[in-house]
């Protein structure tokens, strides 16, 4: 099991576009990977999921994976938070 | 039935009810769970494979954009989440996979429903769509095949999904007519673009017609007939072949020039938002942008769109005009528009506050980023920037000054962009109409903002029920104003007057407008060809004379009726 605390900074949130962008990010990697948002764990893989769980600009969730490439995983999707998925 | 024209034409044809029934899910404690799995696993299946037909026939029928909502639809049955839920409520509740798949169906419809956000709002209705779907399959029930559709048909319906408009036999539809939906809902949008006439919200269609029934379905007024009388039919056939015999003759003038018996040739251009609607003007026959308004550049963004966005969206639009002219209003916001990440104080007449230019005055920064993005993409077609709500020459002159200010900016940073770029002002305030001759020697055009104008010129807020009868673009003062813009810019060598208002694409201004001597026409790319058609008919000194017992009128009332007999005259028939 790895993990990560990160911050949304892009102004749109994790909706739409790049909700898809997460989505498709997490399905390359084999662990089953895991959003926490105030203690309730999303399944990062399910873009219903991601976009249902409301997760707008500056709130802080926690990245976890468990599983082969657990590490990769996690550090994708931070990078991938991090760099506002291309927003400005 | 009265309902909503959305797409116009008339279509007589048998009734096709697609029934939507209601479905009853099994409710009951069910003991063989692995059934109830199986049952869910099999449905899914089903679906997919239903989905990627389709998918595939849209593709064909409707290309890759309007396909697209099918690829979603797929993701939904593939989301672990979604499926997973499913799964756990079968096992946990011992309910029936229907059932289950009913409750987190609704369930996510209702977290996407309850966004305040349109796009999210979309999303539960795809939701809705792949439920029912879903739930059809795992109880074997069968959808209406629409591809089977063999005869002539109206389709009747409470609203078309996208799964109904992409399967459906197109060669037989000939008009939809629905219980809901309005001018932009997805039935609207497809009747339009199958061009086959549509009326919707009838509220009681479906109730009221069965199978096989004879329908007219009228778009142009919005009105549908079940089982006409002889009489009734009789007059739909003779609207029909007439509105046919019209939509031909209009689609021939597409490259014919506007120009007059006598050989007065006008310019007929578009009102543009986004570059997507450019490809309305070009269809229409349009030989320009008179009005490109770029709010939207801003209005759809979170954020201030920067200079490369901007120069992109406007190098779109000029390279796809070809040459034409475009003329770029810069920024009109304030007033009743807003930007959520520019805060504006409020204002007790906003209309007659800071907005548009005399905001752009204050926000230097944010002008000169539009400007330079303008004259950056001028390089790439016949670029023109036009400055809106110019009360005086002072302020002509100092939106020019900033102008320059770029152009230097940019000559230092070795960027390429158009040195001789046309400048203009949109004239809607009446002291800039009035003293038109003293802003023409700094312009190299004038484009009269007909809504504006009549609303300050008039002082009246057509929004407001109460006095919006006051609101008469034909009336003398209008006209008067107009000519006035007009002969100010003609008595300076190579200057012209357009109008961008929505008088502009009015048939019945359009006879007084030639011939007070306007330049060009710029109005919504579907009334194109319509005005197109009343300039080609008429010799440019009769219009003269017609403008010239106008501006003579004391009324609008008295306008109207003279400019309605000498269409008549013309035997110009308007639709």
């Amino acid at each position: 099991m790895f993990s990560k605390e990160v911050t949304i900074l892009n102004a749109t949130g994790l909706h739409a576009r790049p909700a898809s962008m997460f989505v498709q990010e997490a399905g390359k990697y084999k662990s089953e990977i895991n959003v926490i948002k105030d203690g309730k764990k999303i399944n990062a893989k399910s873009i219903m999921g991601i976009m249902a769980g409301g997760i707008s600009k500056d709130t802080v969730v926690t990245v976890e994976a468990d599983g082969e490439d657990e590490e990769q995983a996690v550090n994708a999707l931070v990078e991938l938070i991090e760099s506002k998925f291309g927003e400005e | 039935m009265k309902g909503i024209g959305a797409s116009p034409g008339i279509a007589i044809a048998k009734a096709f009810v697609i029934k939507h029934e209601e479905i009853k899910v099994n409710t009951d404690k069910i003991d063989d769970i692995q059934n109830e799995l199986d049952r869910l696993a099999d449905a899914l299946e089903k679906s997919k494979d239903q989905l990627k037909k389709i998918h595939e026939q849209a593709v064909i029928e409707l290309g890759d954009e309007e396909a697209r909502i099918f690829a979603a639809h797929l993701m939904v049955l593939d989301d672990p989440e979604y499926v997973g839920q499913i799964q756990e409520a079968i096992k946990n509740q011992s309910i029936s996979a229907d059932n289950g798949i009913k409750q987190i169906t609704d369930m996510f419809v209702g977290i996407f429903e309850s966004m305040d956000d349109e796009y999210m709002k979309e999303r539960a209705a795809d939701i809705k769509d792949v439920g029912g779907r879903l739930i059809r399959n795992s109880l074997g029930i069968k959808d209406q095949d629409l591809g089977a559709i063999n005869e002539d048909s109206i389709i009747i319906a409470y609203d078309l999904t996208p799964s109904d408009t992409a399967t459906m036999n197109k060669q037989k539809v000939l008009g939809f007519a629905t219980d809901i939906g309005g001018r932009t809902s997805h039935t609207a949008i497809m009747a339009r673009s199958l061009e086959i006439p549509a009326v919707l919200g009838l509220k009681n269609v479906t109730h009221d017609t069965k199978d096989g029934d004879i329908v007219i379905v009228d778009g142009i007024d919005g009105v549908v007939v079940v089982n006409p009388d002889e009489k009734t039919m009789d007059e739909y056939l003779t609207k029909k072949s007439e509105y046919e015999a019209f939509v031909k003759e209009l689609a021939q003038l597409k490259d014919l020039p506007a120009v007059t018996l006598d050989g007065h040739e006008v310019e007929l251009v578009g009102n543009i938002g986004t570059p997507k609607d450019v490809e309305g003007v070009l269809r229409n026959g349009g030989t320009g942008v008179g009005l490109y308004r770029t709010e939207f550049l801003y209005m759809d963004s979170d954020k201030m769109p920067d200079e490369e966005k901007q120069f992109k969206a406007y190098k779109e639009v000029l390279e796809s005009m070809d040459g034409h002219p475009v003329i770029i209003r810069t920024l009109d916001i304030g007033g009743d528009k807003k930007l959520p990440y520019l805060q504006l104080d409020e204002e007790m007449n906003p209309f007659l506050g800071l907005r548009a230019v005399r905001l752009c005055f204050v926000e230097k920064n944010l002008f000169k980023t539009q400007l330079r993005a303008i004259l950056r993409a001028g390089v790439y077609g016949n670029a023109h920037i036009m400055f809106p709500m110019i009360s005086n020459v002072t302020e002509v002159k100092q939106a020019k000054a900033i102008l320059e200010e770029c152009k230097e900016e940019l000559r230092n940073e070795n960027i390429s962009f158009d040195e001789n770029i046309k400048v203009g002002i949109m004239v809607e305030i009446p002291s800039a109409a009035v003293t038109a001759d003293i802003i023409a020697s700094e312009v190299d055009f004038f484009s009269i903002g007909t809504n504006d104008l009549c609303q300050y010129a008039l002082a009246v807020d057509r929004m407001n029920e109460t006095v919006s009868y006051l609101y008469q673009p034909l009336t003398p003062a209008i006209l008067r104003l107009v000519k006035m813009v007009i002969d100010a810019s003609h008595d300076v060598e190579g200057k012209f007057t357009g109008m961008c208002g929505e008088l502009a694409g009015d048939p019945r201004a359009a006879l007084i407008l030639l011939g007070l001597g306007l330049d060009e026409f710029s109005m919504s790319a579907s009334s194109v060809p319509q005005i197109k058609k009343i300039i080609r008919s008429v010799n440019f000194k009769d219009a003269q004379e017609i403008a010239k017992k106008a501006l003579g009128l004391s009324t609008e009332e008295e306008v109207l009726a003279m400019v309605g007999e000498e269409l008549e005259k013309l035997d110009i028939k308007l639709i």
